[in-house]
């Protein structure tokens, strides 16, 4: 009798995501025996740091592969995976006091964003696409319940069940659009994928692909707020905790994309690129017009940040189109630089947010730079930095992401691109204008813990100094 | 002596200048400090004089060059220089400045720190924007000179700061995202045509773009140049893109207005010079005429609307506008005579209206009103003041034998030799200097001249700070306006190989 033979599972593939589930389920278990609840916030970041590390010594190295090629490691997956780990650690330093202040500590909140971002993880890596689906309904169920966290609270409440719905609604397009483009090439692996339509060439045109393609896409636009899947974006945002919203605006997004950015490359065949860059371009560009426009429009901050990010989905959407070395590398600095940034926007938010106290008006904001000196400074530098003004990090994203475009031929989505940031200046300009310019008749207080401000000052250094060490970030994923 | 980074000293002494404001230091104490700073910068740049310095004025080409790899992917560089073109232009801002900072000793009392410390950043970016020679590099310095001049005009303007900063701000953010796609596309074009490698040296692209026009059609070459030329066009600002420029000057504090007018508008003339004329040979002679009328229209629409204006800081915004239309004009008369014309006129106009909107910024300190009809009879309670004003209008208004009349009048010989505008631009333009002696003699008159009222009766004349900061200014007015020729020989090498006859720009027409 023949032995079944077991394929090599290679566990080290999934050394990152297998780190945090472990150390979140034994957190879990040590919440119960902890009654301060910022040990499990350290114990977390404690983790954190250990998944980061795992993936030190493979970084550089060959590509590896597991469990039957179903789940991948490479260069690009491990940058990925670290502008992950370290937006996850700034959301937990946003978290630890706002959480006690709002009175919403409860130890699983750790765990959650911890086994969230576990599938996160995987999402950079997934070679498959039932792995990106059950990453992706994995992540989301810990977002449905960390949107709701501040139960009872009615926004909240309301937060988490639009992103249940709109969840489920992406999820039944994303695997619908798996189960299409199985039955058109058999197979559910991305390479197998591209070898099926290579092998082919009537299949690219196959209404089941095309259809399965299609689908597939949007169920991805629907988590990184692609116009017109954007609709939930700015009421999620307003209602949940604002810590989750920052971790939403800031990791989910590079989740998303680094799993769009897994399907494109590998499985798309290059006689099918120039379509899906045409339908790419078009999206992005829609992305950029409409949520600039609509970001004009809002006066409650959080709002405007949830239109601020939905119009970034464009502009890091147009580093997809190039479909090009350059391009992947410029996609890849403006998460990082638009993970950073929004990240320190967000944590300025956090700061204006108390039990019962909510400053999320605009017109709060008031005299805020002069009478808290550090925040205001640090927001002005995030704002600057996404309205694309140099030398900061977000300059240098915009400048890598529209040379890219510009070299696949794209130029009039570079110059859609530049002139919707003319448009964003105006509302990133207003908050300055606030903070700055105007005299306030009543001061609202302001909740910066020293924690906080830290984080603000390392934050807003590293969005000016990015743009200086361009070379050396680049040099993450050299271009091969 | 040649080893030591001497234009990289000049451009960031200021900046550490800034850095310092972050002590936490008095108000008096960090207003001397950062004069010390800007003097220290203008100190290192006396280096640079042409004779006594390191400058050589019988080269053409860029002079102390400096580069250092950036990101070499890209091909980009931090790559300074120097040349006739610029050199003067250097002097004016790091000489400017530190005026301006004093003047700021009796008009700033509140925020003193935040205050000084966006003067000397914006110092750095104009100094970036003269001295960088790499497109990327251009670029960053370019939009970096908005943010501190809209903090400056935003927290410290009048009452309508904040529309007038927000304005300032788009408008000119909205020309630049032209320019920035240009430079990508150029870049990027270069390296498809040479090596494969991305380029932003200027210097590279510029003798690629001469030798062959990178392979591009003479259509996108004349978009290129229009791309560049809207950037450049906003930030003169151009009739009719000027309508950003009343409201920020009118709304900026004084010393936001001496930096705006005296520096800030020459970065667009600057960009001309720098960029659309070897850039783009073809395409410049293509639109010279065009540019030419809009010019034309600008001297004499500036003049016009600024003759029935009651604030005088809205007078003296009006004929900026009006003045800069002569620098323009003299640009795109690309005659060797134009441009030095032009070069000096830019430096004339930072002087004489830099001191133009510091004397009424001295009068608005002690009746906080602009207003022209509240004023009157100063002559009789500040002689002195009077005097001063009097020696700047003229020059401003282009009399013999000082500083503006050598400016206008030689780029009034190259409008006229010029062999793509020619004699009706002088024409046209010459009625520009006639109606800038009407209304600022008019406004002289109506401040200076005439009975004291009650509102001037007590005005003090000009404080020795005050005195301290015109001086110098009057100084150069009367010296340029008697000898100019060794500002102009210093420039005739590099503007003798940008629109002399061997210049790609004149022999390929």
């Amino acid at each position: 009798m023949n032995s079944m033979q077991i394929p090599a599972l290679n566990w080290a593939v999934i050394g990152a995501p297998l780190v945090l589930i472990v150390w979140a389920t034994v957190l879990m278990v040590v919440d119960l025996f902890v009654a301060n609840k910022r040990t499990i916030a350290y114990l977390g970041l404690a983790g954190l740091v250990a998944a980061a590390a795992i993936l030190i010594p493979y970084f550089g190295g060959q590509a590896m592969s597991g469990f039957s090629d179903m789940v991948v490691l490479d260069d690009t997956a491990i940058v990925l995976q670290w502008i992950l780990l370290l937006a996850t650690a700034i959301t937990i330093f946003l978290s630890i006091d706002h959480l006690q202040r709002l009175g919403i500590e409860r130890g699983e909140y750790y765990p959650l964003m911890l086994f969230t971002t576990s599938a996160m993880l995987l999402m950079a890596q997934g070679n498959n696409l039932i792995v990106l689906f059950l990453a992706l309904e994995w992540l989301s169920i810990g977002l449905y319940v960390l949107a709701g966290f501040a139960y009872p609270k009615i926004r909240s409440e309301e937060a988490a069940m639009k992103y249940l719905l709109y969840g489920s609604f992406a999820a039944g397009f994303l695997i619908y659009g798996v189960a299409l483009l199985y039955g058109a090439t058999g197979t559910v692996s991305l390479p197998g994928i591209a070898q099926a339509l290579t092998n082919s060439p009537g299949l690219a045109s196959n209404p089941l692909t095309l259809v399965g393609a299609a689908m597939i896409l949007i169920g991805f636009s629907y988590k990184i707020s692609i116009v017109p899947f954007h609709m939930w974006t700015p009421d999620v945002y307003e209602g949940s905790p604002t810590p989750v919203a920052a971790y939403m605006s800031a990791a989910t997004k590079v989740a998303g994309f680094a799993a769009l950015l897994r399907v494109v490359q590998i499985a798309l065949p290059p006689a099918l690129v120039p379509q899906v860059q045409a339908a790419l371009a078009i999206l992005a560009a829609l992305t950029m017009i409409v949520g600039n426009l609509a970001a004009v429009a809002q006066t409650n901050i959080k709002r405007m940040l949830a239109y601020s990010s939905v119009a970034h989905a464009g502009f890091i959407l147009v580093g997809l189109v190039a479909f090009s070395p350059g391009g992947t590398q410029a996609f890849l600095y403006y998460l990082l630089s638009y993970a950073l940034t929004n990240l320190g926007a967000f944590a300025v938010v956090v700061a204006l947010e108390n039990e019962g106290e909510e400053h999320f008006a605009l017109s709060d904001l008031a005299g805020l730079g002069w009478r808290r000196p550090v925040m205001g400074a640090a927001m002005a530098i995030f704002m600057l930095s996404l309205a694309g003004v140099p030398p900061l990090a977000g300059f240098f994203a915009k400048f890598l992401v529209f040379t890219a475009a510009y070299r696949a031929g794209y130029w009039w989505l570079a110059l859609i691109g530049l002139l919707t940031s003319v448009v964003s200046a105006f509302y990133y300009l207003r908050i300055i204008v606030n903070m700055y310019m105007r005299e306030s008749e009543t001061a609202p207080r302001t909740f910066a813990t020293p924690l906080l401000r830290v984080g603000l000052v390392v934050s807003a250094l590293f969005v000016i100094v990015q743009g200086l060490l361009t070379y050396p970030v680049l040099q993450l994923v050299p271009l091969r | 002596m040649t080893s030591l980074p001497i234009l990289s000293l000049i451009l960031w002494l200021p900046l550490v200048g800034a850095l310092l404001m972050l002590v936490p230091l008095p108000a008096r104490t960090a207003k001397i400090v950062a004069l010390l700073a800007s003097l220290a910068v203008f100190v290192v740049s006396l280096l640079l004089i042409p004779g006594i310095g390191l400058f050589n004025s019988h080269t053409a080409g860029l002079q102390l060059t400096e580069t250092m790899a950036w990101i070499p992917s890209f091909g980009i560089n931090y790559r300074l220089g120097i040349d006739g073109i610029s050199l003067w232009l250097v002097m004016l801002t790091t000489f400017l400045t530190p005026l301006t900072i004093l003047s700021t000793f009796e008009s700033v009392s509140t925020r003193v720190r935040a205050f000084e410390a966006f003067m000397l950043m914006l110092e750095t970016g104009m100094l970036g924007v003269f001295l960088a020679q790499d497109l990327f590099l251009f670029y960053i310095f370019w939009e970096f000179t908005l943010v501190p001049m809209y903090f400056l005009i935003g927290i410290w303007g009048g009452q309508r700061r904040i529309y007038a900063t927000v304005k300032f701000f788009l408008y000119t953010f909205t020309g630049s995202v032209f320019m920035l796609l240009a430079i990508i596309v150029l870049g990027v074009v270069y390296g498809r045509s040479t090596s494969g490698q991305v380029n932003f040296d200027l210097q590279a692209v510029t003798k690629a773009i001469q030798a062959n026009g990178l392979g591009l059609s003479q259509t996108t070459l004349r978009w290129l140049f229009l791309a560049f030329f809207a950037a450049f066009a906003i930030k003169v600002p151009m009739w009719p893109f000027h309508s950003w420029l009343p409201d920020a000057h009118t709304e900026a504090p004084t010393a936001g207005s001496v930096i705006l007018a005296g520096v800030m508008l020459k970065l667009g003339a600057y960009g001309f010079l720098r960029f659309n004329l070897p850039l783009f040979p073809e395409a410049t002679h293509f639109f010279a005429p065009a540019i030419g009328v809009l010019a034309v229209i600008g001297i004499i629409y500036g003049a016009l609307v600024a003759f029935p204006q009651k604030d005088i800081k809205k007078l003296v915004a009006y004929s900026s506008v009006s003045h800069m239309g002569f620098v323009v004009l003299g640009i795109f008369a690309l005659t060797p005579e134009g441009v030095h014309g032009a070069i000096l006129q830019m430096v004339n106009h930072g002087l004489s209206t830099g001191a133009l909107f510091l004397i009424v910024g001295f009068i608005y300190e002690r009746r906080h009103t602009r207003d022209i009809e509240a004023f009157g009879g100063l002559w009789k309670v500040m002689p002195v003041y009077s005097f001063l004003s009097l020696v700047i209008i003229l020059s401003s208004l282009g009399l013999p034998g000082l500083n503006g009349f050598v400016g206008e009048a030689t780029i009034m010989f190259g409008t006229m030799k010029s062999a793509v505008l020619g004699w009706p631009f002088a024409a046209f333009g010459l009625t520009g200097v006639i109606l800038a002696a009407v209304y600022l003699l008019w406004m002289f008159r109506k401040v200076m001249m005439g009975d004291v009222n009650q509102n001037t009766a007590a005005m003090r004349d000009v404080t020795r700070t005050e005195l301290a900061i015109l001086i110098p200014l009057i100084v150069l007015i009367i010296g340029i306006g008697l000898y100019a020729s060794p500002f102009f020989r210093t420039m005739d090498p590099s503007i003798e190989a940008l629109v002399g006859p061997g210049s790609k720009l004149v022999a390929n027409r």
